[in-house]
């Protein structure tokens, strides 16, 4: 652990909290997350822990804007100004998440008919970048995550849990964004698979990238965390807690 | 790491729209910011009001209250203008104050021009938007003929280059639309809709009544062109699916009413009005 | 002749038709409505046309009515019949001879001077119905200029045959505003259109519409840059004048597939024959 090495923060969060207000079940209150802080540096690798299903993603999705910011602040610095997040109106956070943030979240989420190779080059079209160049990068990334060439022009939704988890890493990192967020991305990967995207946050913090991951595998977790942040106190034990709104009211 | 710009032009300025044909029937109180580039989805069951609100941002229907403001940048030259050549409307409009159109004061001329140059809108049924007793090329070569175009060949390689696009055979440039089936239909509609680059889209269930496959294939290419051409969407749909892979952000509507608005996803996971909450655990995950 | 007024209308329907005829030469090209009266003639033998004459009509003019640019069809000899009759007005064959000229289908080959006056008989006065039925948004596209969907049927044309196939009835635009319907003349009268010193007026009975041109406007015939409009050429002369210049009919002649190609102005045609006699 080096914290003074990292000179600025680049997000920092400061008393958060989440509830869930459950109109269908007579507005039963859930609340998740209770006084979470935490400060982020550029280049540094932060691991949520905490025991499997208290709801690490809900932190993510709060900075994503996945999910609504109900009281807390949450700070993004840059070198010329900081960035308020909860109180930043919706159309603010298209240009944020395609330039600033970037979410590897859990599971791909897959458009009918697009090909693998088009998914993981998105984020760069996205920014009006060359399509021949975004498609080289595209073809480069998974190919170093070993999927096999022949899928690159599939659409990924027939494909392994793994395979899907590869398309979707190499989506987060082509973007190269300075603030990643990571959601478990080695759950369904082998070893070999696991060292690449090991290697590839590697390379990520050697940039400077701020990155906010929640790793299972205690070996990876060593791997790459330079510090972790304990979550059993602001999380979970509040009440009942699901990771996803949806499983929660089913 | 630089603050990324905080500049988010305001294309369609919407102000407090009412129409109303009866109680509950039609929008109420409508008040919201487009901003360039932005795709907005507006979801809701059907009577919510969301056809409604559509028609009148579309210029198609006046409200019985509020404005549509129409913000262009003020380097552009109007095409609206040019288009309708020597007519002016309304005296009473400054001339170089013209970045801010108020879509039901610059008389029909203006916003006729308008929605046939600048904006465009793409019919739940195609049968709305196309002429169908004549070919696909003249079809998508109407709005560039409105604009002046007389050059027969360049017509016909546009049409042919905007058919390839949309994943048509170029090579039934000549056919007519009737002969085509709904899910081509529907793909020729958008064409003639994108031939003139409008900036602005209004879309009504663009997807509806085609099979799943047939939608998964649209709903690709509508989002290429939106990022390839820069568009701003207004974009209607009762299909959640449809608007969590099109729509950047959302307003659901129900009884005439927004009832929330936020981003597309944050609006599917994390609802937080009553009535979205139930919209979204109704449907069904495959 | 007794019980009737000269040149059949009553004054006051003149008058009416006058002051929308006064509206349409300040507007050329724009269809105006007026009050159409009925004829004792059917709708499409001309009642618009019939109804404009008998308006202008005067004690002293002489009247020539032609059809498909013929004095001696029935359409004709019936109309310049009931002139006689109900004006008692002196009519002509000779284009040169006539101060009001009554046509259908034509423009006389014989250029026009200033003070004469051709009236148009129209079957369909909205060249944009083929398109719109509504007259009500037809008016707007008018009033608005929306004029693409013109060439939409040209592209159309083009695309179906190799060519701008519209024969007769071949859209204008006149003076660079409105697109008008010149009626069923064909287009290699179109040209005649533009710039013609004589003032040329057009009846519809049957939708009681009115338009005009007046003397010296310019009158465009709708094309494309790459399919520029181009009048009807023939291989043939007349069989009888020679013309090479005039528009001709082809007529047969026998049960064995003999023909021949005439001019179908007849006075052009005898004049001429006359000259050359």
């Amino acid at each position: 652990m080096h914290p003074t090495t990292y000179a600025q923060p680049r997000l920092t969060v400061e008393g958060l909290h989440k509830r869930f207000l459950l109109h269908g079940q007579g507005g039963l209150e859930i609340d998740v997350m209770r006084e979470l802080s935490l400060t982020l540096h550029a280049g540094e690798c932060l691991v949520l822990a905490g025991r499997s299903g208290i709801g690490k993603s809900t932190l993510l999705k709060m900075l994503y804007g996945d999910y609504r910011i109900d009281q807390g602040r949450i700070r993004l610095h840059f070198d010329d100004g900081e960035l308020d997040l909860e109180t930043l109106p919706a159309y603010a956070w298209h240009g944020l998440r395609r330039d600033v943030i970037g979410y590897v979240s859990q599971f791909l989420r897959v458009v009918p008919r697009v090909a693998a190779v088009d998914v993981v080059m998105e984020p760069l079209l996205a920014r009006g970048a060359d399509e021949a160049e975004s498609r080289q990068r595209a073809e480069t990334l998974l190919a170093r995550l070993n999927l096999p060439e022949r899928l690159w022009q599939l659409p990924p939704g027939t494909f392994s849990g793994g395979e899907q988890q590869r398309v979707n890493i190499a989506r987060g990192f082509i973007g190269e964004h300075p603030l990643l967020l990571l959601d478990e991305p080695t759950a369904s990967l082998d070893a070999a698979n696991r060292d690449v995207v090991i290697a590839l946050i590697g390379e990520a913090k050697a940039r400077g990238t701020a990155m906010l991951g929640i790793f299972h595998d205690e070996n990876v977790r060593e791997r790459i965390a330079d510090r972790l942040l304990p979550l059993d106190g602001s999380l979970g034990n509040l009440s009942i807690v699901s990771q996803d709104f949806r499983e929660s009211l089913s | 790491m630089k603050k990324p710009a905080q500049e988010y032009p305001v294309l369609l300025d919407v102000q407090d729209i009412t129409r109303l044909y009866g109680p509950a029937k039609g929008c109420e109180a409508i008040d919201f910011r487009l901003h360039a580039g932005e795709v907005l989805g507006i979801v809701g069951e059907s009577g919510s009001g969301k056809s409604t609100l559509l028609r009148v941002l579309a210029g198609l229907e006046a409200p019985d209250a509020g404005r549509v403001i129409y913000r262009r940048s003020s380097n552009e030259p109007e095409a609206a203008r040019t288009g309708t050549g020597k007519h002016e409307s309304g005296g009473d409009q400054k001339e170089n104050a013209e970045a801010a159109l108020d879509l039901y004061a610059i008389g029909e001329a203006r916003r006729r021009a308008l929605l046939r140059l600048e904006w465009g809108l793409v019919h739940q049924n195609p049968r709305d938007g196309l002429r169908m007793g004549v070919s696909a090329g003249a079809n998508i070569g109407e709005r560039l003929m409105a604009q002046g175009q007389r050059h027969y060949g360049q017509l016909r390689a546009t049409g042919q280059a905007w058919m390839r696009q949309v994943e048509l055979d170029p090579g039934r440039i000549d056919d007519a639309p009737r002969t085509f089936s709904g899910g081509m239909q529907q793909r020729l509609q958008i064409a003639r809709t994108l031939v003139t680059r409008p900036r602005l889209v209004f879309m009504d269930e663009p997807t509806g009544g085609l099979d799943v496959s047939v939608q998964a294939r649209l709903l690709d290419m509508l989002r290429t062109l939106v990022r390839q051409l820069g568009l701003s969407v207004v974009l209607v749909t009762h299909d959640l699916a449809v608007a969590r892979l099109l729509a950047h952000r959302l307003m659901v509507m129900r009884h005439g009413q927004v009832v929330e608005t936020g981003l597309t996803d944050q609006i599917l996971d994390d609802p937080q009005h009553e009535y979205t909450q139930l919209l979204v655990s109704s449907v069904l995950t495959p | 002749m007794d019980g009737y007024n000269f040149a059949y209308l009553d004054e006051q329907t003149k008058r009416m038709i006058h002051r929308a005829l006064l509206k349409a030469v300040a507007i050329p090209g724009y269809q105006v409505p007026f009050g159409g009266r009925e004829m004792p003639m059917p709708y499409g033998w001309g009642t618009g046309g019939v109804q404009l004459t008998a308006s202008i009509l005067g004690a002293d003019d002489i009247l020539k009515v032609i059809d498909q640019g013929a004095d001696d069809t029935t359409n004709a000899v019936s109309i310049r019949h009931f002139f006689q009759r109900v004006a008692g007005v002196e009519t002509t064959t000779a284009t040169t001879a006539a101060d009001v000229i009554q046509t259908r289908h034509r423009i006389p080959e014989t250029p026009l001077r200033a003070g004469q006056i051709l009236v148009f008989q129209v079957p369909i006065p909205e060249p944009l119905r083929f398109i719109e039925p509504s007259e009500q948004e037809t008016r707007l596209m008018h009033a608005l200029e929306e004029y693409g969907v013109m060439h939409v049927k040209l592209y159309e044309d083009i695309a179906r045959y190799g060519h701008i196939a519209t024969t007769y009835a071949y859209p204008v635009k006149v003076d660079g505003r409105y697109v008008m319907d010149p009626s069923p003349i064909p287009k290699f009268d179109n040209p005649k259109l533009d710039g013609n010193p004589a003032l040329m007026l057009f009846g519809a009975g049957r939708e009681k519409r009115l338009y005009a041109i007046p003397p010296y406007t310019p009158v465009e015939s709708l094309d494309f840059e790459d399919h520029p409009f181009e009048i009807q050429r023939w291989e043939h002369s007349c069989a009888l004048c020679g013309s090479d210049r005039s528009y001709l009919d082809e007529v047969i002649t026998d049960d064995k597939g003999g023909r021949m190609f005439v001019c179908s102005d007849t006075d052009y045609c005898q004049t001429r024959r006359g000259d050359v006699a």
